[in-house]
């Protein structure tokens, strides 16, 4: 591991402003995947900003009905607040089914949005990554790539984003809140990430050195009526194969409102707005979600290892919809 | 496998740091690279090798030690990261010849047979027993309002984090399960 000066920032712009200034800084949370990616030799940074210590750990209740969740709070704490599990049980279930009950207690809300994929070539210092190292090519696309992307990926890059968390912001229309040297500013969590195209080492549209500080849930009395469902290659900690964040909002039969959004099949948590249109209006049935899932999978191209992605994502689909739907 | 022990022996600044923690009730201060886990400081600068180095990389669970109360991986740790906090390893558990409530019921119900991962499952549980206190939640909790019930699923799940290479899970389950209720 490449020597390291640590700095403990005294604020955000004090963080903020050790990024700008130091090429080769990087934030440390809760360092779950930074500290491995460090030993693995795949992240270099000569300076870490520690920020977990910054005053962004608190989770407040906001006017409107809506959440403000610090970057630092942590995962585990998170899961267990009172607000998430009775509001928001798709944002508490998708976070008790990620990792393990001591990674948990050590993942921050920022890091786990920013967090690496964890595409097998990504992390192997010898073989050809364009994401770890721009032009050396993609190992992946005709490597073992059962547990990669389905859509929108790119000749350059097939890697899946690994969050469960950011799946779930997806589906609420969660807004981040970052900070940068111009100051404090709002993300919609749609505009956070980016497909990887041509640029697979640039995960987010956020500019080097901006620093996340919290997220904003907006109200959404339905989400009372939520889920996560992940499935894993073992029962538990393991990161998905495929998994569904849903909403469902019924007028009577009807769909009145819906939030679907998908992870394990691209570059970015998948909010699946096709198949929230095909549903919307119409009398919930599995066909109808089923339905809805085909819609939203017409444009996937599996890879050559992982075609099962598409039955699966539609098979969860149906089953997340119909249990909310049965609730 | 790039990394592994640091030698924090001199104050090579600006790459090390000077590091005060609680270990176990005690104060302690040292010297390290910043490089250095808190695993690694344990083990390699402060005696204490209860904790064990597994995979080195979170997923096995046997460093596993309660940072302030919570229990953490302490090999994605950097020590430099838990300055004036408190650290409580498996040599902490009991006092000196002494054994936990949970380590007694290790041995009644035979629930190790290399010990290898034991330290952390130690550790683990105990933190696992405060959080299910708390009332937290874990995924396989049905009604997420209410108070979870340890089952012996719940059980297993919560303690998904520590692997055991000779599997004695059901026993493991048994003592913490036992150690739950009393």
């Amino acid at each position: 591991m490449r020597a390291f000066r640590y700095h403990r920032p005294a604020d955000v712009a004090d963080a903020v402003a050790v990024l700008a200034a130091e090429p080769r800084a990087a934030y440390l949370g809760g360092g779950t995947n930074l500290v491995d990616l460090m030993k693995l030799g795949v992240q270099r940074p000569e300076v870490l900003v520690d920020v977990v210590r910054l005053p962004l750990d608190t989770v407040e209740e906001l006017p409107d009905g809506g959440l403000r969740i610090g970057a630092t709070v942590r995962n585990s704490d998170l899961a267990a607040h009172p607000v998430v599990r009775r509001d928001y049980p798709v944002l508490a279930r998708a976070l008790l089914a990620a990792a393990s009950g001591q990674l948990r207690n050590m993942a921050t809300t920022g890091g786990n949005l920013l967090q690496r994929t964890r595409c097998v070539y990504f992390q192997d210092t010898t073989k050809a990554c364009n994401k770890r190292e721009p032009g050396s090519g993609c190992a992946a696309l005709h490597g073992q790539n059962r547990d990669l992307a389905v859509l929108d990926w790119s000749e350059q890059c097939v890697a899946t984003h690994p969050s469960d968390l950011a799946v779930a912001l997806a589906a609420l229309d969660t807004v981040v809140q970052v900070h940068d040297t111009d100051g404090p500013r709002d993300v919609p969590i749609a505009d956070l990430y980016r497909s990887p195209g041509t640029h697979p080492e640039r995960e987010t549209t956020l500019a080097r050195g901006t620093l996340i500080t919290a997220v904003r849930l907006p109200p959404l009395p339905a989400a009372r009526r939520s889920t996560y469902l992940k499935v894993r290659d073992r029962a538990s900690f393991a990161f998905a194969a495929g998994s569904v964040a849903a909403v469902l909002d019924l007028d009577g039969d009807v769909v009145r409102d819906v939030r679907l959004a998908y992870g394990a099949v691209a570059h970015r948590p998948w909010r699946a707005y096709r198949a929230e249109q095909e549903l919307r209006g119409r009398p919930f049935s599995p066909e109808l979600a089923a339905r809805a899932a085909d819609a939203e999978l017409a444009e996937a191209r599996p890879l050559r290892h992982n075609g099962f992605k598409l039955p699966l994502t539609r098979a969860i689909t149906v089953r997340a919809l119909s249990e909310l739907a049965s609730a | 496998m790039q990394g592994g022990p640091e030698n924090a022996t001199t104050t090579d600044e600006p790459y090390s740091s000077r590091v005060a923690f609680e270990v176990n009730g005690a104060s302690r201060e040292v010297t390290l690279d910043n490089r250095t886990t808190l695993l690694d400081a344990l083990r390699e600068h402060l005696d204490l090798t209860g904790a064990k180095k597994g995979c080195d990389h979170g997923q096995c669970g046997s460093c596993t030690v309660l940072l302030d109360g919570r229990r953490v991986k302490s090999c994605l740790v950097f020590a430099v990261t838990v300055d004036g906090q408190s650290v409580l390893t498996v040599e902490g558990l009991a006092g000196p010849g002494e054994l936990s409530p949970l380590q007694a019921a290790f041995i009644a119900h035979d629930a190790f047979q290399c010990g290898y991962c034991t330290p952390g499952q130690l550790c683990s549980a105990r933190g696992m027993l405060d959080e299910v206190s708390m009332g937290w939640p874990s995924a396989l909790t049905d009604d997420l309002n209410a108070p979870a019930e340890l089952t012996d699923v719940e059980i297993r799940e919560r303690m998904a984090g520590n692997l055991c290479r000779c599997a004695a899970y059901p026993h493991i389950v048994a003592a913490v399960r036992e150690t739950a209720a009393a």
